[in-house]
């Protein structure tokens, strides 16, 4: 069996501010990141969609201890976000100040552009990832 | 399937930086459990080590095979588990397996790990390499930020102020450090007793809202047990622990488990199959050595497993119904708190203590009165690996 949709491909997409997801056509459930097996029912018969890449932060935090290379990082907030199309995504979140970042966060709507990890030794190249802001 | 038995356990001291290497440190412990067994090295049939990152804490891989050789088990298979920190416990319950499909009689079992020789910068890049590489990795997920995610999520999911929530899993912290205080194998042995709930939210804020005494320490160490068959077991002790129900389960990528967050899916699927094995229930269980690798972590364990309602764990340790003499003692070896987290050897070191507390040989300010049924919680990764498993005294 073939991926519909590889990292690459999501990689590249991402890139472009684009975020694709994989519709199952036997329940309908979005999978992303992408995956050769429907995150819900395991089905197969996958179609690439394009996902509007906005929706609710469902929780989040702001790190101070990074991983060895990415110290100049700190601090910075991470989120779980629940997209409109029901799947929640990993990402950062920008626009506010980190040390700030409370639960008032919760809820609020967010739309996605994104940021390249340039990677480390171990990583096998960059990643892209998705970066919020606050939809004002 | 055969009846299986706990026959001997030992366990290094839990520590900070070791100068032992990890086949040292594994093959103290491996030696002392064969000793204790009223074994010779020759007995074991086969090895299941746990480790995940001696590749990066020395550059060992294949550490099994080195461990093996040294201890005297010359030629005898060995086995490398890797599923974060829950590496012991896979190897414990595939040895367990092993034993009883009736294929080996004696086996060894544990793990080891030397992850506070890596210091904090290498152990934090190394322990986020559990999480998803590719998809969640690159926004700069670390162990602490997951769990301060579900702090958040826990404390709006089930409307608990923050602050509330705060201060019971600082709770939970300091009933870990007052056990681990009296357990001399402990990382935090006579340490921290004196811990309050100030000092605890006014430590060092490592990922928002976890502070560093909400966090287990990155640790060095070993631990292993031998198993054997009720056969063979009846011949080498009078006090045998029967492992009577294993279970385990494995999900992905921390954001495709939303169905269930803060709740660990896997986490209840691999207990429920532990209890139908042993054909108990979670207030059959006595003593709990659960993962709390980080606080909230302890109050989440605890729910999925059945012995508090969701939501409500976080009141239990206020009442001190997760200590001992309350509903259930969970971790009086301190837990991954205060008696450390090497995390290869940690679901070993946890059989160590279910074992010791059943029969009745840990210090007496931390024996559980009259134990007779225990349990191990041990989960890999962001809940990517759970494994489950029921102990009971034999005689």
């Amino acid at each position: 069996m073939e991926h519909k949709l590889i990292f690459k491909d999501y990689n590249e997409a991402l890139l472009q501010n684009k975020l694709l997801g994989l519709k199952c056509r036997a329940c309908g459930t979005i999978t992303v990141p992408p995956k050769i097996a429907c995150r819900h029912c395991t089905g197969s018969e996958l179609e690439v969609v394009e996902l509007k890449g906005s929706g609710k932060i469902r929780t989040f935090t702001t790190v101070n201890v990074a991983s060895e290379g990415r110290e100049d990082e700190v601090p910075y907030t991470i989120v779980m976000v629940e997209l409109d199309e029901g799947p929640w995504l990993m990402g950062n979140l920008e626009g506010i100040d980190p040390q700030k970042a409370s639960m008032e966060l919760i809820g609020k709507y967010v739309a996605m552009g994104n940021k390249s990890y340039g990677g480390d030794k171990y990583s096998a190249g960059e990643s892209a990832r998705p970066v919020f802001q606050p939809v004002v | 399937m055969k009846k299986v038995a706990v026959v001997g356990v030992a366990q290094t001291k839990f520590s900070g930086p070791q100068e032992k290497t990890g086949v040292e440190l594994f093959a103290e412990a491996a030696t002392e459990a064969i000793e204790v067994s009223s074994l010779k090295p020759q007995d074991i049939k086969a090895l299941f080590v746990g480790n995940a990152l001696a590749d990066f804490e020395e550059g060992q891989g294949m550490i099994q095979a080195y461990a093996a050789e040294n201890i005297g088990c010359l030629y005898a298979p060995a086995n490398r588990y890797e599923g974060a920190c829950a590496s012991a416990s896979m190897a414990v319950r595939d040895a367990f397996m092993w034993v009883a499909s009736g294929y080996y009689d004696i086996v060894l079992a544990g793990g080891v790990e030397r992850a506070a020789t890596m210091g904090t910068g290498l152990a934090t890049r190394t322990f986020a390499m559990f999480s998803d590489a590719r998809y969640e990795y690159p926004s700069g997920v670390t162990f602490p930020a997951v769990f301060a995610m579900l702090t958040y999520l826990y404390a709006d999911t089930y409307k608990i102020p923050l602050q509330k929530l705060r201060e019971q899993m600082a709770r939970v912290s300091i009933q870990s450090y007052q056990h681990g205080s009296t357990n001399p194998k402990a990382q935090f042995y006579g340490k921290n007793a004196d811990m309050t709930v100030e000092k605890v939210l006014g430590s060092f804020v490592v990922c928002t809202p976890l502070t560093l005494h909400d966090c287990c320490p990155f640790s060095d160490g070993a631990a292993a047990v031998v198993l054997a068959s009720e056969e063979a077991a009846k011949k080498l002790t009078g006090k045998p622990v029967y492992i009577t129900g294993t279970g385990q389960a494995s999900c992905g990528t921390l954001s495709n488990q939303s169905d269930y967050l803060p709740r660990i899916r896997a986490r209840e699927i691999s207990s429920r199959q532990a209890y139908d094995m042993a054909g108990l229930k979670p207030s059959d269980i006595d003593i709990c050595e659960l993962h709390d690798c980080f606080s909230i972590a302890s109050l989440i364990a605890t729910e999925s497993l059945g012995f508090f309602d969701f939501g409500t764990s976080g009141e239990a340790w206020e009442r001190g119904e997760a200590d001992i003499g309350g509903k259930i003692a969970i971790n009086p070896s301190g837990g991954l708190k205060s008696k450390g987290h090497p995390i290869g050897a940690t679901g070993a070191g946890q059989v160590y203590e279910v074992v010791r507390q059943l029969r009745g040989e840990v210090e007496p300010e931390r024996q559980v009165p009259g134990a007779k049924t225990g349990m191990t919680d041990t989960l890999g990764g962001d809940g990517g690996t759970l494994v489950n498993l029921i102990l009971e005294r034999g005689w």
